[in-house]
């Protein structure tokens, strides 16, 4: 006798609020670490998705949809929430339910979206948020009263504490049909009316209306203050470059340590030979030279996410609008920008929450010029190397070299911005408005999710693009082998250095040796791959020595001084980095962007490197 | 004096002083934006109020609107009226 199983269907729920509704918060809640990070296909919109269980044994797949203030999209996030919502998103199923999140704090912009959602006719369930921060500000809700006027569940959640999510998710699974519904195909019409219905519906459920924000007013009476403000945020930001350095001494030390043993042990295994040479100077001396960073990429990531969680990003673009506006952008731009100095992929990809393509499409080609992290590993093993460790007042010298790099490419991305808005993307500025969230205490799930979702990301690199461009290098600079008799350094015989010495001339003026010109090849892969490649170039030029040595000492006695700042300089504007090109290849649906932005900075930073490096000779450095 | 003559556009209140909106002049905005204002919570009758202006120049203007802070531009705010509250 055979029993044919019912073919088990799972059910597809999204999370859709309002930006600041903390959506994320209750998606990291529900989904814990069971959550995939992926990109919907053709667009460049993060599609995040994860696991729940509901209590009558079904699980259905939760998907974050970008936050979005309606259904009529002004960026492709926002479209990506509307085609999802209305069944047509490529690479997404239809919905079975909504989770509206909405914010008890600003209940009436947010029962507006929700009035929305309910009227496309999915079986839908209202998460009423941040209760806790309603009660704090005296906001009281009648929930039950809520429920009755809207005519569907709504459950009071506290996403950062983990409250009411059991409840939460017996109401789905109350709502989820056997069958998908039918996905709707239109909205409802007129946003005043809707409006108008959300603030009488407000006024009727809320209790108490009490006096919202009356932290985050105090808090922004310092933070927003015409004098403290500003004095404020260039602390926050030098706070974080000092944390960068210091903090991640101690943990990179332990990396090296680990890499140097792991080599001595490969040597002590191995007969000598190529694979030992591989290994040792080819693979562990590349991705070790990266890896090592690690530490310093994620305290600059920590102090990024934890800045967006508390709501202080939105301040800066606040304080920096008018900044921005001399160079004709405005303050959104700054939160991409101030992005780009983790990495300028996620910084171009969050460029799509500028609603003006000529404004997208400046701060898409300046980003590059905030200094990413990809180029900490080149700083720091040349400010290792070239400035010495004293201190000057109560602040490091290297430390405050670190900070004028990151001066001279912020600099330098004012002066591109203004040149670029009055040539390439000339024309009208668009208008600015943006909703500044209430202060909020980030979770720690919140915090270490995106940490890990990033420090991911950037092994993934390290794992393959740096990986196979290390390994190709080192048998660039491996064969062919020298002579037997060969009196030069082996480097000189092999294709590496022919590629060199056919560079060297175009470098030359500019202070730069063969070694430089034959790492800046691989560098092209990503800028960190610079470090590695110069890792590999000269563990392999002097045979005689201990290859495992580390770098910072070679380079001291390579290279004189004003090459060293000359290769600062070229790393500040340094176009080197195929995924910076190729996602602006895909952010700007053409080819022609990524050239010209390839062009423009090869332009600036040969110009920079030669000034440098000719004024410091001039200076007797 | 007919009522109009009491309105002022908004970037004319003093930081504090709360005011309800009076007319919002949607023919000087894009149709985008205008109805991003109304999304943001902008509409005739809801009590608005100025609580920063930005350094360096006073612009932009920290608007609460109902529950919401919305970060503007002055030569936006020109184009909403006020009326005492």
């Amino acid at each position: 006798m055979n029993v044919i199983a019912p073919i088990t269907r799972q059910p597809v729920v999204a999370l859709v609020g309002n930006p600041n509704a903390g959506k994320t918060s209750l998606f990291n809640a529900l989904t814990g670490s069971r959550q995939k990070v992926g990109n919907y296909p053709g667009v460049t919109v993060e599609r995040k998705a994860g696991r729940i269980a509901l209590p009558d044994g079904r699980t259905c797949e939760l998907i974050d949809l970008p936050g979005t203030y309606s259904l009529d999209p002004r960026s492709p996030d926002e479209a990506v929430t509307r085609d999802a919502i209305f069944g047509r998103m490529a690479g997404e199923k239809p919905l079975d339910a909504i989770v509206a999140v909405i914010d008890a704090t600003n209940l009436r912009n947010h029962l507006r979206f929700v009035l929305e959602l309910k009227a496309l006719g999915l079986p839908l369930v209202v998460a009423l948020n941040m209760v806790d921060l309603a009660a704090r500000d005296g906001i009281a809700i009648d929930a039950g009263r809520l429920a009755h006027q809207l005519g569907v569940p709504v459950i009071e959640t506290v996403a950062v504490r983990r409250r009411g999510l059991d409840a939460l998710n017996a109401a789905l699974s109350a709502i989820i049909g056997a069958a998908p519904p039918e996905p709707p195909n239109a909205a409802a019409g007129d946003l005043k009316a809707l409006q108008k219905q959300a603030r009488s519906l407000a006024a009727t459920v809320e209790t108490s209306t009490g006096a919202a924000r009356r932290w985050s007013q105090r808090i922004d009476k310092v933070a927003l203050h015409p004098v403290i403000g500003p004095l404020l945020l260039a602390a926050v930001l030098f706070f974080m470059f000092q944390a960068v350095f210091s903090w991640a001494e101690a943990p990179m030390g332990w990396i090296e340590a680990g890499i140097a043993a792991l080599q001595a042990e490969l040597a002590a295994a191995m007969p000598e030979g190529w694979l030992l040479s591989l290994l040792n100077d080819g693979v562990l001396a590349g991705v070790g030279a990266v890896v090592v960073f690690l530490p310093q990429i994620l305290i600059l990531f920590l102090f990024i996410i934890t800045l967006e969680q508390t709501g202080y990003m939105t301040r800066a673009a606040f304080l920096m609008d008018r900044l921005m506006a001399r160079v004709g952008l405005n303050g959104r731009a700054f939160i991409p920008l101030l992005s780009s100095f983790a990495c300028a992929v996620p910084g171009i990809m969050a460029t799509r929450t500028i609603d003006s393509p000529r404004d997208r499409l400046t701060t898409i080609l300046i980003a590059p010029l905030m200094t990413c992290s990809a180029r900490l590993p080149v700083y720091a093993v040349v400010i290792g190397a070239f400035i010495p460790a004293r201190d000057v007042g109560p602040f490091g010298l290297q430390g405050l070299v670190l900070f004028a790099l990151y001066i001279a490419g912020i600099l330098g991305a004012l002066v591109a911005a203004t040149a670029l808005r009055r040539t390439v993307t000339k024309g009208a500025a668009p208008p600015f408005l943006m909703e500044m969230p209430k202060y909020q205490t980030p979770a720690l799930r919140d915090v270490g999710l995106g940490l890990y979702g990033r420090a991911t990301a950037f092994l993934t690199r390290a794992g393959t693009i740096i990986l196979a461009s290390t390994i190709v290098l080192w048998g660039l600079a491996s064969w062919p082998q020298p002579p037997a008799n060969g009196k030069l350094p082996p480097i000189e015989y092999s294709l590496a250095g022919k590629i060199g010495a056919a560079l060297e001339p175009v470098f030359a003026p500019i202070g730069f040796n063969k070694e430089i010109a034959i790492a800046l090849v691989p560098g092209m892969a990503a800028r960190e791959v610079a470090v590695s490649a110069l890792g590999t170039v000269y563990a392999l030029n002097d045979v005689t020595e201990d290859n495992a040595g580390s770098l910072i000492e070679r380079l001291r006695g390579a290279w004189p001084l004003p090459t060293a700042l000359a290769f600062l300089a070229w790393f500040v504007f340094a176009p080197q980095c195929i995924s910076t090109l190729a996602i602006t290849r895909r952010e700007t649906a053409s080819w022609r962007w990524p050239i010209f932005m390839f062009c423009y900075l090869f332009a600036a930073a040969y110009v920079a490197a030669g000034i440098t490096y000719h004024a410091a000779v001039a200076a007797g450095l | 004096m007919t009522p109009a003559d009491l309105h002022r556009p908004i970037d004319t209140l003093a930081v504090g002083e709360i005011a309800l909106i009076a007319a919002i002049d949607r023919a000087g905005l894009e149709p985008d934006t205008a109805r991003r204002l109304c999304e943001l919570g902008f509409d005739e009758g809801v009590d608005v109020e100025i609580l920063h202006r930005a350094p360096f120049g006073g612009d932009p203007l920290a608007v609460r609107v109902g529950n919401m802070v919305v970060a503007l531009r002055r030569d936006m705010a020109r184009l909403i009226e006020v009326e005492a509250a």
